[in-house]
């Protein structure tokens, strides 16, 4: 089998990539948004902390 | 430290049969674990995936009818499963946070909306993709597709629920309680294609004693099923790890954690 030839899925290839493309692009969507959350929660967490140990 | 052992303010009643589901249920518990256990999901996922997609794509031949085609059920199948499975974990979790009170299991729930809302998005997606090609239609108001569609409100509805109330404990129960309702809409996903003349094909793999699918195409979407729950459980530890660091702000073992490390 060619390149060309898995590449074009049997004539499906715009339907078959296109739903792997989507996939990838939700699975890397979702990790990235989690870790941007848990970043953005530690620094607003940290901060608060460093303001708590400063009052006391 | 006394915080460490501190749940929901008061000691656990029932002896001490439990004490260690209370221990690792406590904030502080549950915030090492989820990091520490995360990568130990994450990465064996990412792996899973490269082989199945590679099973799926390369291996597996293609189909008598559907020819290359049906190799969207590689990604299409397990994002369907997801997207119910991980409604089932948020109204387990919820019941569980409303009937014995523990605060960990509302951070799950809470945490499980937007991992399961994209899913459901991905599924509808690659659905529609997939129908067009096969039914010669991007949609239809099938009850398989129907149903789904509603379990996409319901995640919406449950995180638009939840962003209405300022009061992360009155938001917790009440959007606990459009979660637990939510929960008959999955069976009804699931078993469409059974009860009713769905346009949408039948279960390839839930009777595994007699699959409806040959070994060389169900070992990858076995594979990518397993590899998906993997994944959303990595995803799941960071959600989770944030929600703790939301909901215990101002206490003294994030104070501690966090200033003198």
């Amino acid at each position: 089998m060619s390149l060309s030839e898995f590449l074009q899925m049997s004539g499906y290839g715009a339907y078959v990539w296109s739903c792997y493309g989507l996939t990838l692009a939700v699975l890397i969507g979702i990790e990235w948004a989690g870790r941007r959350r848990l970043r953005e929660e530690l620094t607003r967490a940290t901060r608060r902390a460093q303001m708590a140990e400063g009052r006391s | 430290m006394t915080s460490e052992a501190r749940i929901t303010g008061e000691e656990p009643k029932s002896g001490t049969r439990w004490l260690w589901f209370f221990k690792l249920a406590s904030p502080p518990h549950a915030y090492r674990l989820a990091g520490l256990l995360r990568p130990w999901f994450f990465w064996p996922a990412v792996a899973l995936m490269l082989i199945a997609a590679y099973g799926g794509l390369l291996l597996a031949p293609p189909d008598y009818q559907q020819k290359d085609a049906f190799r969207i059920i590689y990604v299409h199948a397990p994002a369907a499963a997801l997207s119910l499975m991980v409604y089932v974990v948020m109204a387990v979790s919820a019941a569980i946070g409303v009937i014995w009170r523990i605060k960990l299991a509302h951070a799950v729930a809470a945490s499980c909306a937007p991992i399961g809302t994209w899913f459901t998005v991905l599924t509808l997606a690659t659905g529609s993709i997939y129908g067009k090609p096969m039914w010669g239609t991007w949609w239809e108001w099938d009850p398989r597709l129907t149903s789904e569609l509603i379990m996409l409100f319901l995640y919406l509805g449950y995180m638009a629920l939840r962003a209405s109330f300022d009061d992360t404990q009155r938001a917790d129960r009440a959007s606990a309680i459009l979660a637990i309702v939510g929960v008959v809409n999955v069976p009804i996903v699931k078993y469409s294609v059974v009860w009713w003349n769905s346009l949408h094909q039948g279960p390839s793999i839930s009777k595994l004693d007699a699959p409806s699918i040959d070994s060389s195409m169900l070992w990858p979407l076995l594979i990518m099923m397993l590899a998906f729950v993997l994944y959303f459980i990595a995803v799941l530890c960071n959600r989770v790890r944030s929600e703790i660091l939301k909901r215990e702000r101002n206490t003294a073992w994030l104070t501690e954690r966090l200033v003198r490390s």
